[in-house]
């Protein structure tokens, strides 16, 4: 049973998805709002399982003096500060000039700002490794970037002012983005659309367990 | 015959004078419609053709309004817009119209979405125009013909969408064919995955050289099917893992992904006979946000250095930072996931990328059951299909034959 009920559950909620994408008519047109409701409440309170456990790890981390253990007393008064201020100052926590809103833009944004800057440099390393011209399809990319890149500064023109408005570096770029650069994505797209599809039958008619916790 | 003479002279004279008077007059209003400019005000043509049904394709609650322009609805005419007037019938009574919408000049069509499927209703559509004249606004407007009475209903059937029905029903009849298939014992070729050939290999390594293996199982909840792909791998990586005594570690950033991935792993490591082995802190919870993950996940690469990291699952802006940094420290490194822009970035920066698909194929490939194989080939066979529709579509297409692309056009 431990496995047959949520196997049932699955099925059942699978073939109501697929139905009311067909099914204008009441209950099928709620049940896309309804199912989406009901899956915000249990994540809302799964919530404290992911916090619980965080917190289990950070203070095993710090009683036991694992290596680099100060981060988990990072982890743990950054917790319980924000935790705090939040519930101190009630529902109108969000509102601005609030001490949970100066943590949030001046501590929580900048930091996370801060990670997705990082981003740059690194697009900057990886496009280094992947434009180096091993083979004939790096050599392709490598070309196809170069073009897009440049047909994207106003100087790419401005080298091609000569040639027909066509043939200039923009042109060039945009021809490359919206044909063999849109082919390509769409192909990628067919073949994941595909794997969903085959995927989630296989979860609805009950072949793929794995997700519940291996084979039958 | 004197006298005579005189009452005719006399008629003339009247005569005369009135022809001189009236001619005044006549004369007088000419020139004082010219310097006063006092002008009729037009009258506005009508909306013509109304005609009120209930929407079709929809829940109910819903009914299509469509008229004909007013004859004054040009470039430059008078009309300014129209108004859409609502009556109720009570027990055959036509309520008094009130106005429920407005549309613009050159609109045609107007979608009342608040009625009941209970009541039936009236329709008028009223032509405005707003003039100077005379020195002062003219308001006018121009009342159509009454339409009703309509009454609006839920449908059982989308029709807009029947081509994608069509497409499921055809998609699904094929991988239900050849799961039967290999139920029966046909053998079925699979074409090797290299990403996932490399599983092996990668857990090897973590363990020749005793260090850990870490695998990400995206930033998504579970209700994104790229994370049920995910863990799904996480079991055969887990019993490899296993087998091998070499640590696993699972961070994750979602309390749902934390109770399935801690359920699989404790499965895989009981299926491989090692439940001893089992921690419940190999799989563990950092946090939701996207970048606080990505934080976090490169703090402990940097500082424990794993020998291979698994990216399997739903990614975005953070996949390069997590991935250049295990690159950083030489992790072999294989990827899967199912959002095309962050593939590229993955194929830059790990030795292994599954692409699309070859994530959701993983968990028939390196379980090698018949009935998940034959979910594959059933998938190949939608993917044949399509190829064949697309070069169809392109030779009808480029010599102007048939729209083919229409068949596809999916209305949401």
């Amino acid at each position: 049973m431990r496995r047959e009920i949520p196997l049932f559950i699955t099925g059942v909620v699978g073939i109501v998805f697929v139905l009311q994408y067909f099914i204008p008519h009441f209950p099928f047109n709620k049940m896309n709002a309804w199912f989406s409701d009901w899956f915000s409440i249990v994540q809302a309170c799964a919530i404290w399982l992911g916090v619980l456990n965080l917190l289990k790890i950070s203070f095993q981390n710090i009683g036991r003096r694992k290596d680099d253990w100060g981060y988990a007393i990072v982890i743990v008064v950054s917790f319980l500060a924000i935790s705090i201020v939040g519930f101190a100052e009630g529902e109108a926590f969000r509102d601005s000039g609030t001490s949970f809103t100066w943590l949030y833009d001046y501590i929580y944004t900048p930091l996370s700002s801060s990670m997705f800057a990082i981003l740059a440099f690194f697009v900057a390393s990886a496009s280094y490794r992947a434009f180096r011209a091993r083979n004939f399809e790096a050599t392709l990319l490598l070309l196809a970037a170069f073009f897009v890149m440049l047909g994207r500064v106003p100087i790419g023109d401005v080298l091609t002012s000569f040639m027909p408005d066509q043939l200039q570096l923009s042109s060039l770029a945009t021809w490359i983005m919206n044909f063999p650069q849109t082919a390509g994505q769409r192909a990628i797209m067919i073949g994941i659309a595909l794997g969903i599809v085959s995927t989630s039958l296989r979860i609805i008619l009950g072949v793929e367990r794995s997700h519940l916790g291996g084979g039958d | 015959m004197v006298i005579r003479s005189n009452e005719q002279h006399l008629r003339w004279s009247v005569l005369v004078i009135h022809l001189v008077l009236f001619s005044l007059v006549l004369f007088s209003s000419v020139s004082g419609a010219e310097s006063d400019s006092i002008t009729a005000i037009p009258a506005l043509a009508p909306p013509t053709n109304v005609s009120a049904i209930d929407k079709p394709n929809d829940g109910g609650g819903s009914i299509s309004i469509r008229w004909g322009l007013s004859q004054d609805d040009y470039d430059g005419g008078l009309v300014s817009g129209y108004k859409v007037l609502r009556a109720t019938d009570s027990n055959g009574i036509m309520s008094s119209f009130t106005e429920i919408g407005d549309a613009t000049a050159g609109q045609a069509e107007y979608v009342d979405g608040n009625v009941s499927d209970d009541s039936s209703y009236y329709y008028q559509v009223v032509a405005f125009a707003q003039i100077e004249s005379n020195g002062a606004a003219h308001d006018l407007i121009a009342k159509s013909a009454i339409t009703g009475q309509v009454q609006s209903s839920a449908q059982w059937f989308d029709w807009q969408r029947i081509n994608v029905f069509v497409g499921v029903l055809i998609l699904c009849a094929l991988i239900i064919f050849y799961i039967r298939q290999a139920q029966s014992g046909k053998e079925l070729f699979i074409r090797k995955i290299a990403g996932l050939e490399a599983i092996d290999e990668a857990v090897g390594r973590a363990t020749e050289m005793g260090k850990k293996i870490f695998y990400i199982p995206g930033t998504q909840d579970m209700d994104n099917v790229q994370t049920i792909a995910g863990v799904t791998i996480l079991g055969r990586v887990a019993e490899l893992s296993a087998q091998y005594e070499t640590w696993l570690e699972v961070p994750v950033a979602r309390s749902l992904v934390l109770v399935t991935a801690k359920e699989i792993v404790k499965e895989a490591y009981s299926k491989v006979g090692r439940p001893d082995a089992f921690n419940e802190d190999q799989v563990h919870y950092l946090t939701d946000d996207q970048f606080g993950y990505a934080a976090g996940i490169d703090g402990m690469v940097v500082r424990e250095k794993p020998a291979t990291i698994f990216f399997m699952g739903a990614f975005y802006a953070e996949s390069l930072i997590l991935a250049e940094t295990g690159n950083s420290i030489g992790a072999i490194q294989i990827a899967g996931t199912g959002m095309p822009s962050q593939l590229p970035f993955f194929v830059a920066a790990c030795d292994y990328t599954l692409i699309g698909e070859e994530l959701f194929a993983a968990s028939a490939y390196l379980s090698r059951e018949p009935k998940l194989l034959g979910s594959l080939k059933g998938q190949d066979m939608g993917k044949a299909l399509i190829l064949i529709a697309l070069i169809v579509g392109i030779l009808l297409e480029t010599f102007g034959i048939w729209t083919f692309s229409d068949l596809f056009g999916v209305i949401d």
